[in-house]
């Protein structure tokens, strides 16, 4: 599915000269021309500055520099990363037509690394949904079935990489925004641990789980781009004070000795489609195979993840989302007094889902609610941080379903909004822990889409974590 | 006294000098033309997050020396969150649970007022309504400044522990005189550096329980707080007497009508749905901070007063002003530094002058020391005080002085100003005036002490008059002898 070779290999050529930046861009603006209409990858792309960009790119290597190890590398930000002077929406009417006065974190950091800002993707409304059917702007569809759903929230990223758009995407994960989409389009999405990445310039869903991450067709692309994007950002107090984590150097290390542990109540769970799971054990096997010591481990208190999540995560949207009062910025829909404008504002301006969350959570807060919701929610949240770290004192990493589904027909789960939620219910446990986790693609399922395995690691495990998914991705190689 | 007592707590809420804003790196500037301090961060502009002001965090520990506070291991910033346009992001960085600093005390005219907490915030933007209210509710449209919103507040919260209008506006001096003396905020009330709430409440003076508070905002200066304070308390009074309840409820001090006015109606009470602010991580002091700015502390004003009451032997009451006028304290130290080991004029003199002339030329013209240096006030003091000329010449001499630049002992020399010290020319003169005024001097005798004090009045005039400035102590002593008869 995947077109135009990967990131690091187009990097190596561009810097060795044997490629142009230029051409490869044109390459990659080819296909979106040919299928964008039928996916909708994008909010907005961006050519005339992809094709100025590569061209300086070009330039950088004739004068004999080096543009970085994403030399010319067509990159798609999901559409909730703020660029300087290019409308950034989060696929929202109140956001429709604002051009930040400045760029991401990531943003300035991918294109030091040399990459190619190639467009602006989709996403679920300020990335609340796992379907990207919450964009105000239309949904995206899946590139291995375009009647199927690509998940979300960065359906448009994951989409764009799966149909060949571009080697690379951002996403950003709150509850599995960056995973439940990569498997559900076949590629690799990285939840990195949070504050690895720079939140600076990423439009706040949920500001205590939001993580950036990458989406590559493989587990070393994905390796490159993280290595670029990571590291302290004195911009963002979450940011952990280290470099960025170096992954590449010991990618093909190897499994041996590692101690695996499939989680029972992210695998072994109601509603799990048998090819999933047997999916997620098949990718075990291979690892064991490899030399790893795989068993079972359960951590009962993820089970709560799902209610825990969605009492935080809302809780803090319903605070990070009442900015948008049409004052300063974005939509403005007059009335009579400040307050009214404000309320006509919102309705207009925000989308059911987000209307919904923004309820759910403002509740969560109120007087005489809050230590029965967003307290309980914050203990559980506590414990699910003790178990894990309870659970890697024995395993290196762990495994288990990123999605419990394959992709879902369009329209499957939008009159269902509990449905929708339980997309999530492997994925927000590493959300709420901060732990890091990605998705690996093994395998497809019923009518043959794509599965993902997800990997789970221990806080500042991603080069643990890569090598495990590296060696997953060799097993599905081989397996027919 | 009156028949009911009044309970007062402050709410002090004090802009922080710091050369940036809390969170972001705008200049923290007042009077600046509109929206150009400002920035993604304190726009509260969509990706934006807030870094802290670590110097926003060492005035705090300041403050906490000086107010005795104590500093927990760990705080937290927190969200307050409500809708108003001149707040950003819609809701306002605070702190909530977990202060930064709690439990302290100010001592005030031998009162200890308890202090419950002082906690950093972020200020808010500033709007102007146009229209004919010059209310939110009922403007014709609104502009917002946001150069202020994101300026470091300390908000310092007292107890309930003030019983008199009179005592707040003490309790607000010595706070201000404070803030000022460890140099975290200019604590210009005018310019809102120092912004006051007041929660007051009456009840009977035999009551153990307090009454229902009011909280009245927007007070602006001292005499609105003394006022608003003594008229809020008279109308929660006349409700008690009147059997009516007083209600809980937010008040605006209206100073043209010199009355408080209900504020906020029910049905827009406020649940700020306060949580942890989660793009910050908890401030921890380390020990190596609070002992860095432990050794940095300047004297603080209670120390500054009883060091000048006892060294210069002044009055506690000029000690107080010398310490609560900015710049005043400085300006004495110095003229007192300036006259040391002449012998002449001693530090209490100094500080007579410098609270009656200094002042006036303060009050008056904002005279800086540059124009009346200390070092002049010095020679004058001491050309006083080696009885070369009168108090009452110096102070035209002072004028002089300042009309022409030039040194008060120039002055003197140039116009031969003198006193006159000869006991016999002092002499001559009052024999001369009691002559010309025979019978004052045998109604002196007659007269019973308040006819005696004007009769040598009226002599000590005439004698000034034709003597142009004598030494006073050698006038009254002769005329002393001349009146008892000798």
């Amino acid at each position: 599915m995947t077109g135009g070779g990967g990131a690091r290999r187009i990097a190596d050529d561009v810097r060795s000269g044997a490629r142009t930046a230029r051409d490869v861009v044109e390459e990659h603006l080819t296909a979106i021309a040919a299928r964008e209409p039928e996916i909708h990858a994008f909010n907005l792309v961006l050519a005339d500055e992809a094709r100025a960009a590569a061209d300086a790119v070009d330039e950088v290597v004739a004068r004999g520099d080096d543009p970085g190890p994403l030399a010319g590398v067509p990159l798609a930000l999901k559409d909730n990363m703020c660029t300087r002077g290019i409308v950034t929406t989060c696929s929202s009417r109140i956001l429709e037509g604002w051009r930040p006065p400045y760029d991401a974190t990531v943003v300035e950091r991918v294109r030091a690394a040399g990459a190619v800002v190639i467009g602006k993707t989709n996403l679920d409304e300020f990335a609340m949904g796992s379907s990207t059917e919450n964009s105000a702007f239309g949904p995206t569809r899946n590139p291995h079935d375009p009647t199927r759903v690509p998940g979300g929230s960065s359906g448009g990223s994951a989409a764009a990489v799966a149909a060949g758009f571009a080697p690379l995407a951002l996403g950003s994960d709150t509850g599995g925004s960056i995973r439940q989409p990569a498997a559900l389009c076949g590629v690799v999405g990285v939840k990195p641990t949070y504050g690895v990445v720079s939140r600076y310039g990423l439009i706040a869903f949920a500001s205590s789980l939001d993580q950036i991450g990458p989406f590559a067709a493989t587990v070393e692309d994905a390796a490159v781009l993280l290595e670029a994007i990571g590291g302290h950002d004195p911009c963002d107090s979450t940011s952990i004070a280290r470099p960025a984590p170096s992954l590449l150097a010991g990618l093909d290390d190897g499994v041996s000795g590692l101690r695996v542990g499939i989680v029972d109540e992210m695998t072994e769970i109601d509603g799990i489609e048998p090819r999933v799971r047997e999916a997620v054990r098949a990718a075990a096997g291979g690892l064991e195979a490899a030399g790893a010591k795989v068993d079972t481990v359960s951590v009962p208190s993820a089970t709560y993840g799902i209610a825990a999540y969605y009492l935080i995560a809302p809780a803090e949207a319903s605070s990070n989302l009442a900015r948008y009062d049409g004052v300063r910025y974005g939509l403005r829909v007059d009335a009579e007094d400040v307050a009214h404008m404000n309320a006509a504002t919102r309705e207009a301006g925000f989308g059911r889902e987000v209307k919904r969350r923004i309820m759910l959570g403002t509740y969560a807060l109120s007087a005489g609610y809050y230590d029965a919701y967003y307290g309980q929610a914050q203990r559980v949240r506590t414990l699910i941080l003790r178990d894990f770290e309870r659970v890697y004192e024995q395993f290196d990493v762990l495994i288990a379903a990123t999605s419990p589904t394959v992709a879902f027909e369009l329209g499957a789960k939008t009159a269902d909004p509990l449905a929708m939620y339980l997309c999530d219910v492997c994925t927000v446990p590493a959300n709420l822990s901060g732990h890091p986790a990605m998705s690996v693609p093994f395998g497809t399922g019923e009518g043959g889409l794509p599965i993902g395995v997800q990997v789970l690691a221990p806080a500042l495990g991603e080069a643990t974590m890569f090598r495990v998914a590296r060696a997953i991705e060799q097993a599905a190689g081989k397996t027919p | 006294m009156t028949a009911y007592e009044t309970v007062i707590g402050l709410e002090v809420h004090c802009e922080l000098a710091t050369a940036s804003k809390m969170f972001c790196g705008c200049p923290n500037e007042f009077g600046d033309e509109p929206n150009t301090n400002v920035c993604a961060v304190c726009l509260g502009l969509p990706g934006s997050l807030p870094v802290l002001n670590a110097r926003a965090v060492e005035y705090a520990l300041r403050v906490a020396e000086a107010l005795h506070l104590r500093v927990p291991g760990r705080s937290v910033f927190s969200r307050k969150n409500y809708f108003y346009p001149d707040m950003p992001k819609d809701y306002q960085i605070s702190q909530y649970d977990e202060p930064i600093t709690i439990d302290g005390w100010i001592d005030i005219d031998g009162v200890r007022v308890g202090i419950t907490r002082a906690h950093l915030e972020e200020d808010t933007g500033k709007s102007q309504h146009v229209g004919v209210g010059g209310r939110i509710h009922d403007a014709d449209y609104s502009l917002v400044d946001y150069n202020r919103a994101g300026v470091p507040l300390l908000e310092i919260v007292s107890e309930p522990d003030i019983r008199s209008a009179e005592q707040a506006k003490r309790y607000v001096e010595e706070l201000r005189a404070t803030l000022l003396a460890v140099g975290v905020s200019d604590v210009k009330m005018e310019e809102g550096s120092l912004r006051i709430d007041a929660n007051v409440s009456v009840r009977p003076h035999d009551a153990t329980e307090f009454g229902t508070r009011a909280e009245i905002k927007n007070l602006n200066s001292l005499r609105s707080l003394l006022r608003a304070i003594d008229y809020e308390a008279e109308r929660q009074w006349a409700l008690t007497r009147a059997g009516e309840k007083v209600v809980q409820e937010t008040r605006h001090w209206d100073e043209e009508q010199g009355r408080t006015i209900s504020g906020r109606s029910k049905e827009e009470a406020h649940d700020y749905r306060y949580f942890p602010e989660p793009d910050l991580v908890p401030v921890e002091p380390t020990q190596e901070m609070r002992d860095r700015v432990r050794a940095s502390m300047p004297e603080l004003p209670a120390a500054q007063r009883a060091r000048y009451v006892e060294q210069w032997g002044i009055g506690a009451e000029d000690a107080r002003v010398l310490v609560d006028v900015p710049g005043l304290a400085e300006y004495a130290e110095r003229a007192v530094a300036a006259l040391d080991g002449t012998g002449d004029g001693s530090a209490k003199d100094v500080v007579n002058w410098v609270r009656q002339e200094v002042l006036a030329y303060v009050n008056e013209s904002g005279l800086s020391p540059a124009v009346l240096s200390p070092e002049m006030l010095a020679e004058l003091v001491g050309v006083v005080g080696a009885g070369t000329i009168s108090r009452q010449q110096a102070k035209d001499v002072l004028a002089e002085s300042l009309r022409e630049e030039k040194w008060p002992r120039t002055i003197v020399e140039e116009r031969g100003i003198s006193q006159v010290s000869d006991e016999s020319a002092i002499a001559e003169v009052i024999d001369r005036v009691l002559a010309a005024n025979p019978g004052v001097a045998d109604e002196y005798r007659a007269g019973d002490d308040g006819a005696r004090k004007k009769k040598r009045g009226f002599l000590m005039g005439q004698i000034m008059r034709d003597l142009q400035g004598g030494n006073a102590q050698i006038i009254n002593k002769i005329l002393d002898q001349r009146l008892s008869g000798d």
